[in-house]
């Protein structure tokens, strides 16, 4: 046979979000398995890079959620070890993860994403930072959403109902990033489009998540079975979809995403206008993730996916930025 | 289950560079290694009855250990009503899966033993938390849930509660909220599950009754409870390894509790049943061998618990405050109610130190936010000191931050230049939680 037989499924690490990592690489590897691939399951320790050396795999499959596997810090080393891997490369990775960068470049393409303001911890000391919260809280105004700069999974993620609630929660979102972002909170539905290279149109159904009991979609709920509901496709008017499969994609190639990425959106009740919040470069595949759901809703199975976002690993452009021409 | 985002931070905490006041550990290193062996080639003479299944209710040469164990601490019990657990936390589970269908309601104290929580949840136990003081549960709030709960229609299967040096909160419940708990417990007929690990791991004041043998007194049968579901184990005192704890209990209930060990793994370790009976028989007559050792628990435990004490006024000083257990593994710590120990532990955890957020002692996992235990006895004098330094610092980092940014002074626990809480000084509000806002201090003062 021809082809990428030998995977490495490179999970786990050092991150927060270990664990989700460590399930999205099970079914990673179950699924890959199914479809005959000799495959190698490494968590991302000490001695990840000589088991990769040792290895020599014919691909890396990157299922690593947060810090290294999100971040452009494990893409780099793959491209330094010549070894194909799945998904975006170094400088979109940087891009996406970076939620400050990120939302700054859709503001300059005129994507619409929540008003918010980035605070680096340094400056609160170093500068006195904490005088301009005053102004910074009748700019944005109330509820706001503090969330650590870097990092998936709602760890950190703070409301903030009044000034008397800021700080608290702007120390708490500091414990996981040395910047954080105040956020104007969007109250509304919580939208997910995974954008898939190859799919008309690119993108994929969307999915809305309904949280169950949280008044916030938070990590518990994200990915305890039973804690949220999914609607696949989501039940919105025509228009909608189409606008915000269109904002994934733009957004998408703006942040120069490869192969597969995941953008979170909200409706937001009364206007139903629609914001962008961030882009995930590597997308959860454990049971409950968002991506093999609407792959699903479009007809593909959970190893119909795999091999497409395997597939990633081969046609990346060497300069491209996304992946319209 | 609200504390997945827990469990995965804690994940991290088991690193090697993590000096982690986080785990339940005794520690096993001061078991000497020749003994170990030795009492291994006792149960190697009889090594075919050692590999074999044993009785479900467990071996005879170990249930006269356990009554061995037990009068130590002044509770008289009959060896044949002892039934062997895999670990004192099976004890836990089969109780629930005895006694609880979903929506059943269990009493327990607040903060209650982390690893309990997961249990009451998977049983679906819908589980009612009493706030301690320096005095463990006060049965009159006790009486009011109970009281509340009968108003609703409910009535709880049975009381949780660990009497003694209490996980994570380190407080004891006093002799006589013990009698008064057994006095309720028999006017309202209500099972009380009495969770005992550490009771011989006193280090200072006089040891209490166990409830078991105040309820046997009660009830004129010495050495027959007919309410109290007695826990014990090995793990604290001897190791967790083992694998073994036991429960007492009134007839009845030892009877279903017995039905489903049948159902979970028919029977605990033969080979760790008779090292335990092998251990026991071992020094010879004058003191018994195991009481040694766990006196020599004491003395070092006790070292440690000082050691962890003295760091933490150094270190935590007027920001916090904290039990001062006479007993057991853990101490309770509360900050400035507008830190979150869960966050901090974030932080914490990149300093190289671990502890248990206070969430985890709540069902809500909202709870106790402000408040985190910390283990003395399964690490090393340094490493106490060590480890409280680095939280003390993150502690004053984020309390910096938050003066900076609110533009008030930290709050202070208690003022810089009172003496630290001694064992009698009521402590309600070190171990109540979330800490009661105190008029002008509170987050939600009047300045706003």
């Amino acid at each position: 046979m021809s082809g990428p037989r030998r995977v490495a499924v490179l999970k786990g690490g050092r991150s927060l979000e270990r664990a989700v990592s460590l399930r999205s690489g099970a079914q990673i590897q179950a699924g890959l398995e199914r479809l005959g691939y000799e495959v190698h399951g490494l968590d991302a320790g000490t001695s990840l890079v000589p088991e990769l050396l040792e290895l020599k795999p014919d691909a890396a499959f990157v299922a690593l959620h947060g810090r290294d596997g999100e971040d452009g810090t494990i893409q780099s080393l793959l491209e330094a070890l010549e070894i194909p891997y799945t998904g975006s490369g170094p400088s979109s990775c940087a891009r996406c993860t970076e939620k400050v960068l990120a939302k700054q470049l859709m503001l300059e393409a005129g994507i619409p994403t929540a008003p918010f303001l980035p605070l680096r911890e340094t400056s609160i000391r170093d500068l006195g930072a904490g005088a301009a919260l005053g102004a910074i809280e009748a700019d944005l105004g109330f509820p706001l959403v503090v969330k650590p700069a870097k990092g998936g999974s709602a760890f950190g993620v703070k409301f903030a109902s009044d000034g008397h609630e800021l700080p608290e929660a702007m120390v708490g979102a500091f414990s996981y990033d040395g910047t954080i972002l105040l956020e104007r909170h969007i109250r509304g539905r919580d939208l997910a489009v995974s954008v898939l290279d190859g799919e008309p149109n690119h993108a994929l159904p969307v999915v809305e998540a309904v949280p169950r009991e949280e008044e916030f979609f938070d990590y518990e709920s994200r990915y305890e079975i039973g804690m949220t509901t999914f609607v696949c496709p989501a039940e919105l008017p025509a228009e909608t979809t189409t606008r915000a499969q269109q904002l994934a994609v733009e957004v998408y190639d703006l942040l120069g995403c490869h192969g597969f990425a995941r953008v979170d959106l909200m409706l937001e009740d009364g206007t139903g206008e629609l914001w962008v919040l961030e882009a995930n470069v590597v997308p959860g595949m454990t049971e409950t993730s968002l991506l093999p759901q609407a792959a699903n809703a479009a007809g593909l199975s959970f190893d119909e996916l795999l091999e497409r976002m395997l597939a990633s690993a081969f046609d990346r452009r060497q300069g491209s930025a996304g992946h319209t021409k | 289950m609200k504390s997945s985002a827990m469990r995965e931070m804690m994940a991290l905490t088991e690193r090697p560079e993590v000096i982690s006041l986080a785990g339940g550990l005794p520690d096993t290193s001061t078991f000497p290694a020749e003994e170990f062996a030795a009492v291994m080639a006792d149960v190697s003479r009889d090594s075919a009855r050692a590999l074999q299944y044993g009785p479900t209710e467990g071996m005879a040469l170990t249930t006269r250990c356990i009554a061995e164990v037990m009068a130590a601490e002044g509770t008289k019990v009959d060896p044949s009503e002892v039934i062997v657990t895999t670990g004192g936390q099976q004890v836990i589970d089969l109780v629930c899966k005895t006694l609880i269908d979903p929506g059943d309601v269990i009493v327990a104290e607040a903060p209650t033993y982390p690893g309990a929580i997961p249990t009451f949840s998977a049983y679906q136990a819908s589980v009612e938390q009493i706030e301690m003081d320096s005095d463990g549960m006060p049965i009159d709030a006790l009486e009011e849930t109970l009281d509340r709960l009968a108003a609703e229609g409910r009535r709880p299967k049975f009381i949780y509660t660990i009497p003694n040096f209490q996980n994570p909160g380190g407080v004891t419940m006093s002799l006589a909220r013990r009698r008064r708990l057994v006095e309720v417990a028999r006017e309202r007929e209500l099972l009380v599950l009495e969770d005992n690990p550490y009771g011989l791991l006193r280090y200072e004041g006089e040891p209490l009754p166990t409830l078991y043998s105040l309820d046997s007194l009660a009830a004129g049968r010495e050495g027959a409870s007919d309410l109290v579901i007695y826990l014990g184990t090995f793990s604290k005192i001897l190791s967790p390894g083992l694998r073994l704890g036991w429960a007492v209990a009134p007839r009845p209930v030892l009877e279903k509790l017995n039905l489903g060990k049948q159902g979970a793994d028919l029977c605990s370790s033969p080979v760790t049943q008779m090292f335990v009976a092998a251990y026991f028989a071992h020094g010879g007559s004058a003191q018994s061998s195991w009481l040694r050792y766990v006196e020599r628990l004491r003395d070092l435990y006790r070292t440690r618990r000082d050691a962890m004490f003295s760091a933490l006024e150094e270190q935590f000083g007027e920001h916090a405050e904290w039990t001062r257990p006479e007993g057991g593994l853990f101490i309770w710590a509360t900050l400035d109610e507008r830190i979150d120990t869960t966050d901090l532990l974030a932080l914490a955890t990149k300093q190289g130190v671990a502890f248990v957020p206070g969430r985890a002692a709540y069902m809500d996992g909202r709870s106790g936010s402000s408040s985190m235990r910390l283990n003395f006895a399964g690490v090393s004098e340094e490493d106490i000191r060590e480890g409280i330094r680095r939280i003390g610092r993150t502690i004053r980092t984020q309390l910096d931050l938050l003066g900076s940014l609110s533009g008030r002074p930290p709050e202070q626990r208690r003022p810089a230049a009172e003496q630290p809480p001694s064992a009698d000084r009521p402590m309600a509000d070190v171990v109540a939680l979330p800490p009661r806002a105190k008029p002008g201090s509170g987050r939600r003062s009047a300045d706003r």
